[in-house]
């Protein structure tokens, strides 16, 4: 960490800064080591948002953004350094404006653009500390690489639904995401936020948190939470801590290192198409319409979604089984019918009619493409897009 | 009696319960017994080869059970397993 400490504080910053100031552990010192300091947040979403706005505030000097995105009516739930006149402007744009109002005395510098192999080593060298606000696992083990081969501190929080993980990776050697989760799940077989919902206020918890470690980190202070895998439960309101220790056969930051450059995160990820996974009968909501216009008899329509989903809709003559339960009630499907699986975006429903084809059904099985949102697109009746 | 915890990412498939009981003696012997209650947890923990998911990390009390003999980790009455895995949302 650079700590040059040549430009003064100026007297306007003093005021600001006074509670800061006024604590031992930071200081005038501090003060000037943070507005000396460079963070790049990665993503301007529900983690990005607090990160952003309370290192802001902190005066850290530099704060980079990385963001491609514009901003959704459906972010403002919980992406809290957007306003609703920012709807539809770039994430970054809307963010630095924001911060800048937050603290004039800070420089924002905006990437507006997708965090790839060929452009991380270059957006990541010049900063001192990386957080990683970001929502898929390419970009998660990306972000892990190139702070590894850079050896940046990264700072980790991920959230589903009412439950949160944090910790500190590679910080003064300490364990990374490879030695945590040495792979990501293949795609789809893990709900995304989008399918699965969030609370709002949880990124808020697990942001804030990042933005701690990031000032701890910088100032040389307390305890970081590096090799300690931090877990919230906000409905039952409980931290877990978990030990996480550095795996000697890490492919990235162990003994024998097989990794030396970035690689592609989307073929790591499962992303693009494997060659070996059988097709799966899919039809188009015309289809499905005309279908059950003409031969209603032969189809029945399964609604694999969870059923608070359900009250955004249904199809007609549907039978509900929840997406975790379709094995374990396998017995209940009709063979001599075509059964046609259903969801929001026709994701989980496919995995559903992988998993009955695993578990050693045989009859015919269908999904419906892009799921409820085509019905409630192409067709329109009874059902929205959510 | 060994308790596992469950994740919300994986209470779909177990009818929403948070905690499981099974009697088991070793980490295998209680998943094993986890995913005869519920079928549908089984591809989620488990690849085709039935080796444990490497994105879903398994500790007993507060360590990984890595550090221990891995699946063979023997159980004793009173232990609880964690079942952890990698979540991607940060919420765009």
């Amino acid at each position: 960490m650079k700590t040059n400490g040549t430009v003064p504080l100026a007297r306007e910053e003093l005021t600001r800064y006074s509670r800061h100031l006024i604590l031992p552990e930071v200081g005038y010192e501090g003060q000037q080591k943070l507005k000396d300091s460079r963070v790049l947040v990665v993503g301007t979403g529900g983690l990005g948002s607090p990160v952003d706005l309370y290192l802001a505030a902190a005066g850290i000097g530099t704060l980079g953004i990385v963001d491609y995105d514009v901003v959704d009516e459906t972010n403002l739930q919980r992406q809290i350094v957007h306003g609703t006149r920012d709807v539809l402007r770039p994430k970054t744009a809307s963010a630095k404006d924001r911060l800048e109002d937050t603290n004039p005395y800070i420089n924002v510098e905006v990437f507006d653009t997708y965090l790839t192999s060929k452009n991380a080593l270059e957006i990541f060298k010049s900063f001192d500390v990386i957080i990683d606000g970001t929502d898929n696992f390419a970009t998660r083990y990306l972000i892990n690489d190139a702070c590894v081969l850079l050896d940046k501190p990264n700072i980790y929080g991920s959230i589903f639904r009412f439950e949160g993980q944090t910790t500190v990776f590679h910080h003064q050697n300490g364990p990374c995401l490879r030695c945590l989760y040495p792979e990501p799940p293949p795609p789809g077989l893990v709900p995304t936020c989008s399918e699965g919902g969030v609370l709002g206020v949880l990124p808020g918890i697990i942001g804030c948190i990042q933005a701690n470690e990031a000032i701890k980190i910088l100032l040389n202070i307390g305890e970081s939470l590096s090799g300690r895998f931090v877990l919230f439960d906000s409905l039952k309101m409980k931290f877990r801590e978990l030990k996480l220790r550095k795996d000697p056969h890490c492919p990235i930051c162990g003994q024998n290192r097989t990794i030396h450059e970035l690689i592609d995160y989307e073929e790591f990820c499962g992303l693009k198409k494997p060659k070996d996974l059988e097709p799966v009968d899919s039809l188009e909501a015309v289809d499905l319409k005309t279908l059950l216009d003409e031969t209603p008899a032969a189809v029945q329509i399964i609604d694999i979604r969870e059923p608070h989903e359900v009250a955004m809709g249904t199809l007609p003559n549907s039978k509900y089984i929840p997406f975790g339960q379709v094995v374990r009630r396998k017995e209940e499907f009709n063979p001599d019918v075509l059964n046609v699986f259903i969801c929001k975006i026709g994701v989980r429903s496919e995995l559903a009619i992988r998993a009955l084809k695993d578990a050693g059904y045989t009859g015919k099985l269908a999904n419906l493409k892009d799921g409820t949102n085509a019905w409630a697109r192409d067709i329109g009746d009874n059902i929205v897009v959510y | 009696m060994i308790a596992i915890q469950l994740p919300t990412a994986l209470r779909t498939f177990t009818d929403g319960l948070s905690d499981v009981n099974v009697e088991a003696a070793t980490v295998a012997d209680a998943l094993l017994q986890l995913t005869q209650q519920y079928a549908d947890l089984q591809r989620h923990l488990f690849d085709e080869t039935g080796k444990l998911r490497s994105f879903v990390n398994v500790y007993l009390n507060d360590e990984d059970i890595r550090e221990f003999q891995g699946v063979d980790t023997v159980l004793k009455n009173g232990d609880t397993l964690m079942l952890i895995p990698a979540i991607a949302g940060g919420v765009r």
